[in-house]
């Protein structure tokens, strides 16, 4: 079972109180972009094996969004962070390396 | 001005544990700078209590204040006298970035009274409710079987929860159904 530690009111549940929201930190191409880049924003999504950088919302608590970084294959949460930041911070990176030494990083 | 009636008009049901359709009550969400100097007094000036710490809820002869999110409390008035309350809080915070919505109408108010009470509720909610994780002063929301809640402790044997009122009634049925005579652990 996934369990996650929501940052905005800290509480610790199991997945059927949050929402998914797809992969974090993407970048919104719009109108004016090349259009490879819109089109790889709009349909093209990482889907690792491994360490995963995901939005996650309280639904059914306190309503908020945030983000979380766990382990596709077995689960493992790295840690939970503010949704408002555009890259995951050094304390959640440096987590991740501690148990995935040949992770290759936050791209 | 119309009758307003609650969404089982007071309804209960008698099993393990009793579960009773709690009535009107005036319930205002009030979202905001939770450390405002203008929102702590309208709090105050409102039910008379401080702005409550991260997932409590506290209580007072005048009602009761609940903390919803880092930017969102609950208050908890007379249905009465809500409409009047939420117009003044609105006025005491004229020119700061606020919300204040009389919501009384929009939700449903049950009690769960019984030694039993927390298994009722741990039938529903992922939540860990034995005693020294969930007393007096907590509030948690959550969600029962698949329906939005909010729930908190008024005594040792007394919750209150707190749902939408179009789900009022699959609730009370939802929380009879749990409560039903022998289907609680044998310890209690
Ligand atoms: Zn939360």
């Amino acid at each position: 079972m996934l369990m996650l530690k929501c940052p905005n009111c800290g509480v610790t549940a199991e997945e059927t109180e949050f929402v998914p929201g797809g992969e974090a930190h993407l970048t919104r191409y719009t109108s004016g972009s090349d259009s490879q880049a819109f089109s790889d924003y709009l349909f093209a999504r990482k889907n690792p094996r491994g360490v995963h950088f995901e939005r996650w919302r309280h639904a059914f608590g306190c309503g908020k969004w945030f983000h979380a970084a766990r382990c596709t294959a077995t689960l493992e949460v790295f840690g939970t962070y503010t949704a408002q930041t555009s890259a995951p911070p050094d304390d959640i990176l440096k987590a991740i390396k501690a148990k995935r030494p040949e992770w290759e990083g936050f791209k | 001005m119309s009758n307003a009636v609650s969404i089982l008009n007071g309804a209960s049901s008698n099993g393990a544990v009793k579960i009773t359709e709690a009535g009107l009550r005036g319930m205002i969400t009030l979202r905001g700078d939770l450390s405002s100097a203008q929102l702590i007094t309208a709090v105050s000036a409102a039910v008379g209590l401080g702005i409550p710490a991260q997932r409590k809820v506290n209580h007072g002869p005048m009602g009761g204040v609940a903390w919803m999110s880092p930017d969102e409390l609950l208050l908890l008035v007379d249905y009465d006298k809500a409409a009047a309350i939420t117009a003044d809080i609105s006025g005491a915070l004229t020119g700061e970035h606020h919300m204040a919505v009389n919501v009384s109408d929009a939700r449903a108010v049950f009690a769960i009274k019984g030694v039993g009470g927390r298994e009722v509720l741990a039938k529903g909610a992922p939540v860990d409710l034995s005693p020294e994780a969930f007393g007096i002063g907590d509030i948690r929301r959550t969600r029962i079987g698949q329906l939005a809640a909010a729930f908190w402790m008024t005594d040792d044997e007394t919750f209150e929860l707190v749902c939408f009122r179009s789900v009022g009634a699959f609730m009370f049925d939802w929380l009879t159904n749990a409560a039903r005579e022998g289907s609680l652990p044998e310890y209690l």
